[in-house]
């Protein structure tokens, strides 16, 4: 029986559709079957990052609709054969998803892959909580600025509340992943520290994924940061993190871009 | 939907079962419709002609009954024949069985001491307590408000709402206070008076405090 992650925030922009890809791909390097899901009907932005944008006929809607099967919408990464992704719709919008039929959907997934990974739309309306409800595991994306930590603070009390594990008396196991963090900001007291965000949330912490430049350029390739460039800072960074979810334990540190002598004499600080 | 009885002979006994099981659960019948069905029942057996007299006297509405082709003639004293019911996954009431948890009540059956959360308040959410004081072993997000008929205690850092005293002085004119670990609170209020965060002293912002009403101002004092 698979695992559900889903992938939240509240806040929009703070790196879900990227750490969706990233933590998918380090998975399914790990051996695992993965399956990601972008739930952002109307807005779909996995299909890019996973650079499967050209490959896609079916999508979560025609599925949910019994237009498609499950096996004729699912995509395979070219690059991982156990990683598959179930894009959304662009031309409909979220209130054609229905709960019973994305239940029947999560259902046939969990059957065949041992991870369903739900990348959530923003907000805390209904699409955000179909992306939540069937969830065992939550991360909730977070950036370490004031709105980012009450936005994902929001989301955590939805995931205590309005999804099915909350509704039968359990509680999902959420995981803090800190994305974006330049510690020279965070020293300078621009952003805020890596300790200020665990007071204000108290949820256990997942990982620190470091700002980096490899990341957008990862995402204009249309390949995970993690498949992309393996031994930047950010993928090292969402590769622990991946471990960790799988129950390694790893020492939480912020991977740095590894420079040479040159690269500290001459290179820019981050501004 | 409704409820179906299931009753079975000796009628007495199984009559004895039944009120057992509302003395664990009295509200499981409260408004809800009850359709008895009469499977195995010639009408003969005893206590059978006045089995809806002794439900209705236990408040238990019979609306209808099934199987009750055994009975002949004296349907007509029954209660309407249904046909075509389906079972919903409501569990049935047997006697004998656990009955299932009734609707949460407010809980207005005993005097509640006081509401007490061990979980952080999260943001959006909002706690209201009107019959007594609200502990929460946690913090109090910001955008979120707790709400309490008597005093509120934090044991972690208030960034959201509290209001005290929602219903005013209690009785013997008992006056309620705020408690908190740190003070970062949006709001402050006692008895129907407020204060905001831009009107706090700034001395007191990150510091566990006490705040009280004096006369028709809010005070806050430092507890360190």
């Amino acid at each position: 029986m698979a695992k559900v992650l889903v992938v939240t925030s509240g806040k929009g922009g703070v790196g879900k559709t990227t750490s969706t890809a990233a933590l998918g791909a380090a998975l399914a390097q790990t051996g695992k079957n993965v399956v990601v899901v972008d739930f952002d009907v109307g807005l779909r932005n996995l299909d890019l990052i996973m650079g499967a944008e050209r490959r896609v006929v079916y999508d979560l809607i025609n599925v949910v609709q019994g237009d498609a099967k499950l096996a004729q919408a699912l995509i395979r990464d070219k690059r991982l054969e156990t990683l598959f992704l179930l894009p959304a719709s662009q031309t409909r919008d979220k209130d054609a998803l229905t709960s019973e039929g994305v239940a029947r959907v999560m259902a046939e997934m969990r059957e065949r892959f041992d991870w369903v990974i739900c990348d959530s739309p923003a907000g805390i309306e209904r699409g955000a909580q179909l992306a939540m409800y069937h969830a065992d595991t939550a991360v909730v994306v977070t950036n370490p600025e004031v709105s980012s930590v009450r936005d994902s603070d929001r989301i955590i009390g939805l995931l205590d509340s309005k999804t099915e594990r909350a509704e039968r008396g359990e509680r999902i196991s959420k995981h803090l992943l800190l994305t974006r963090y330049d510690p020279v900001r965070a020293a300078r007291g621009d952003m805020l520290k890596t300790e200020d965000v665990l007071e204000i949330l108290s949820i256990p912490l997942l990982g620190i994924i470091p700002e980096s430049q490899d990341v957008l350029k990862a995402s204009n390739l249309g390949s995970p940061v993690t498949l992309a460039d393996p031994t930047s800072a950010p993928a090292r960074a969402y590769m622990d993190a991946a471990r960790r979810l799988l129950g390694e334990t790893i020492d939480m540190s912020i991977p740095t871009d590894r420079k040479g002598l040159f690269g500290k004499l001459f290179g820019r600080r981050v501004a | 939907m409704a409820v179906v009885l299931m009753p079975d002979a000796p009628l007495a006994e199984w009559i004895a079962q039944l009120d057992a099981q509302i003395a664990r659960s009295p509200r499981f019948f409260d408004g809800r419709p009850v359709v008895l069905d009469l499977e195995g029942f010639s009408g003969t057996e005893d206590g059978f002609m006045t089995l809806i007299e002794d439900l209705a006297a236990r408040a238990i509405r019979v609306i209808g009954i099934e199987n009750a082709d055994a009975l002949g003639s004296r349907l007509a004293a029954l209660p309407p024949v249904l046909s075509g019911g389906r079972t919903v996954g409501l569990p049935m009431l047997v006697p004998g069985d656990p009955a299932p948890a009734p609707p949460p009540e407010p809980a207005a059956e005993r005097e509640p001491h006081g509401l007490v959360l061990d979980q952080p308040v999260r943001s959006g959410q909002s706690v209201a307590f009107t019959t007594g004081d609200v502990t929460v072993i946690g913090s109090v997000a910001s955008g979120s408000e707790v709400i309490a008929g008597g005093s509120i205690h934090v044991y972690g850092t208030l960034r959201g709402r509290a209001i005290a005293g929602l219903l005013g002085p209690g009785p013997n004119g008992a006056k309620h206070r705020i408690f908190c670990r740190r003070l970062e609170a949006e709001l402050l209020a006692i008895d129907g008076i407020y204060k905001t965060a831009d009107e706090m002293d700034p001395a007191l912002q990150g510091r566990p405090v006490q705040v009280w009403l004096d006369g028709d101002q809010i005070a806050i004092s430092a507890l360190d």
